[in-house]
């Protein structure tokens, strides 16, 4: 009987796996397929992958997709984690009257829907296109600005720096350090694991953010790889072999990140918030 | 101890009136340190807010706005699509969260044994979907439930269906595929949630159980549901919060149709100000709907989770 129980455990793991793994192999498989082939259920590699990838590369616009997407979540995570950490230690470290409340009321903008804030951000913007070169509607700077400060990221490093022995910062002041120069030098150095596991969600956030960019960015140039993926899937005779190829490759970097630095990914993760 | 050093860094306990020159400076850094993120959020969070809010009551196309006073919200309640919006993000909440909240609690159970095999295997694989961009995994599960599709093939292989289905095309079905697909994302993230809360309780309670003649499912209702308790109201609400604002998905998947069969909110409140003529004022009404959603689900989930206690 308690055999037989652990059978039925190992089944249904088996199946559970096999279920969540089934889409990568199949994007896998079909990223070496031709569209046809990919349609009619095809489970085994094909010769297709170059040719998949020359469309991928030469018609479509794929190399300014990378590009911009690399560009906005590269400083999207630069901006976000020098923010974030300022923050994160200005909270914990400092006795700033009134911080909790402060703090507190930070908190509760987690709780606040994108859709809600879409609309207004988005005549924001609209409102200084033109005037203020680079940051009007369809600019890479509104596609950043909005989504570098969250009050998770300040959260997030507030709760890291209560591990942070704060002897250092005194140290740092005797030998006359800066307030800046003790944060840069002594804080930043001690806090590796912590930036590394906030790096990985906000890059992975800002390489799969999807709604924001849709609405902000317009023309052709600015696309994203979210937005590139979501025209190809939404074509009327979709190339199959492309899309999954485009689906890979936008895949790649996050679940590199993932194999690589599962700890931290892992811990990233479980910190972060869905949506 | 740990005061001491609080006190100690603390620059405006200092009690000499020399102090007080550089603890006031020292204060002044902290703001410096919280300025950005302070003017940010207000800026990207809480002046928006306070704008959908005013937009809310106002009424017109594009920007030629008039305020109309409670007009919008009234019309929402004879607004047939955003009524269909509203049920549709309902079915997708009582539906998916609940059943991905059971599956996720299951997975951890079975993956917290020391004694199973491959185990590191099995937690890999199942957190492995949450590496995926949500246009990425949509994208594919259109696919895979296309009427042609590997679903189609699988079930019609297997003689459990004589056709093929219409996933994408039928109401029902369609709500189906949106919630097997957000199942499928999300469930090992809320499982390595769980798996980490269990290695927090002591195992000898289960001992003593045992002892007693508990039998697992008694263990697992008894022990494990209850000292998991904050972390299941965790996790539901951050589901709730996101399955309320969900979009990618239903974008990709089903762009909102058959008809309106599986719009949400948030995707009814894009097309409001996006694809149709844009009435922006009537969008953030209904954007201020999610908002109100999100606080009232949000404190009951609280309630239900401290009444036992």
């Amino acid at each position: 009987m308690r055999k037989l129980k652990r059978i039925g455990v190992y089944i249904f793991l088996s199946i559970a796996s096999l279920v969540s793994i089934f889409p990568f192999l199949w994007m896998i498989v079909s990223m070496t397929n031709k569209s046809v082939d990919v349609t009619q259920g095809r489970l085994l590699p094909g010769s297709y992958l170059f040719e998949n990838l020359t469309v991928l590369f030469d018609s479509v616009n794929m190399v300014t997709a990378l590009v911009n997407s690399t560009i906005i979540a590269l400083i999207t995570t630069f901006l976000t984690l020098l923010i974030g950490s300022l923050a994160g230690y200005g909270f914990e470290i400092y006795r700033t009257p009134g911080k909790d409340r402060i703090f507190n009321i930070l908190l509760l903008s987690m709780m606040i829907p994108f859709a809600a804030i879409m609309i207004p951000l988005y005549r924001m913007f609209g409102g200084v296109s033109g005037t203020i070169p680079f940051l009007g509607i369809d600019t890479l700077a509104a596609a950043i600005l909005p989504t570098v400060i969250t009050a998770f990221f300040i959260f997030f490093f507030r709760q890291n720096t209560k591990m942070f022995a704060k002897e250092l910062v005194e140290a740092g002041r005797i030998d006359g350090l800066s307030e800046l120069g003790i944060f840069f030098r002594v804080y930043l150095p001690t806090m590796k694991t912590t930036y590394a596991a906030a790096a990985i969600i906000a890059f992975m956030n800002s390489w799969n953010n999807y709604l924001w960019p849709l609405v902000v960015l317009q023309s052709p140039e600015n696309q994203t790889i979210p937005l590139l993926i979501s025209n190809l899937g939404a074509g009327y005779s979709p190339d199959y072999g492309v899309i999954m190829t485009a689906i890979v490759i936008a895949t790649l970097p996050t679940a590199l990140v993932f194999f690589i630095m599962q700890r931290h990914f892992v811990e990233g993760m479980m910190g972060s918030m869905k949506g | 101890m740990s005061k001491a050093i609080d006190k100690a860094s603390a620059p405006y306990t200092g009690s000499s009136k020399k102090s007080a020159g550089p603890g006031f400076k020292k204060n002044y850094m902290g703001w410096l340190f919280i300025l950005l993120a302070v003017v940010g959020i207000g800026l990207f969070y809480f002046y928006p807010m306070l704008r959908a809010l005013l937009l809310s009551f106002q009424s017109g196309m594009g920007s030629n706005l008039e305020y109309a006073g409670l007009d919008n919200y009234i019309r929402l309640f004879s607004d047939p699509t955003f009524i269909a919006a509203l049920t549709n993000t309902f079915i997708y909440l009582l539906v998916q969260v609940p059943v991905m909240i059971i599956l996720a609690l299951f997975f951890s159970v079975l993956l917290n044994d020391a004694t199973l095999k491959f185990k590191g295997f099995f937690r890999t694989a199942i957190f492995l979907p949450c590496v995926t961009s949500l246009v990425a995994y949509a994208v594919i599960f259109k696919y895979l439930f296309g009427v042609d599709g590997l679903i189609n093939q699988f079930l019609l292989e297997l003689s459990l269906i004589s056709e093929p289905l219409n996933w994408l095309s039928d109401p029902v079905l369609a709500k189906i595929t949106i919630i097997a697909a957000i199942t499928w994302r999300w469930t090992g993230y809320n499982m390595i949630f769980y798996l980490s809360a269990l290695q927090n309780i002591d195992r000898s309670m289960y001992e003593a159980s045992k002892i007693d003649g508990a039998t697992s499912f008694q263990r697992f209702f008894y022990i494990t549901v209850p000292m998991l308790k904050p972390i299941i109201l965790f996790t539901s609400i951050i589901s709730t919060i996101g399955t309320l604002q969900i979009f990618d998905e239903i974008m990709n998947i089903t762009n909102g149709g058959p008809g309106n069969a599986t719009l949400s909110i948030s995707m009814y409140i894009y097309n409001l100000s996006f694809e149709y003529s844009p009435d922006f004022g009537y969008a953030a009404t209904v954007s201020y709907v999610i908002v109100i959603l999100i606080v009232i689900l949000s404190l009951i989930q609280f309630k239900v989770a401290g009444d036992d206690k």
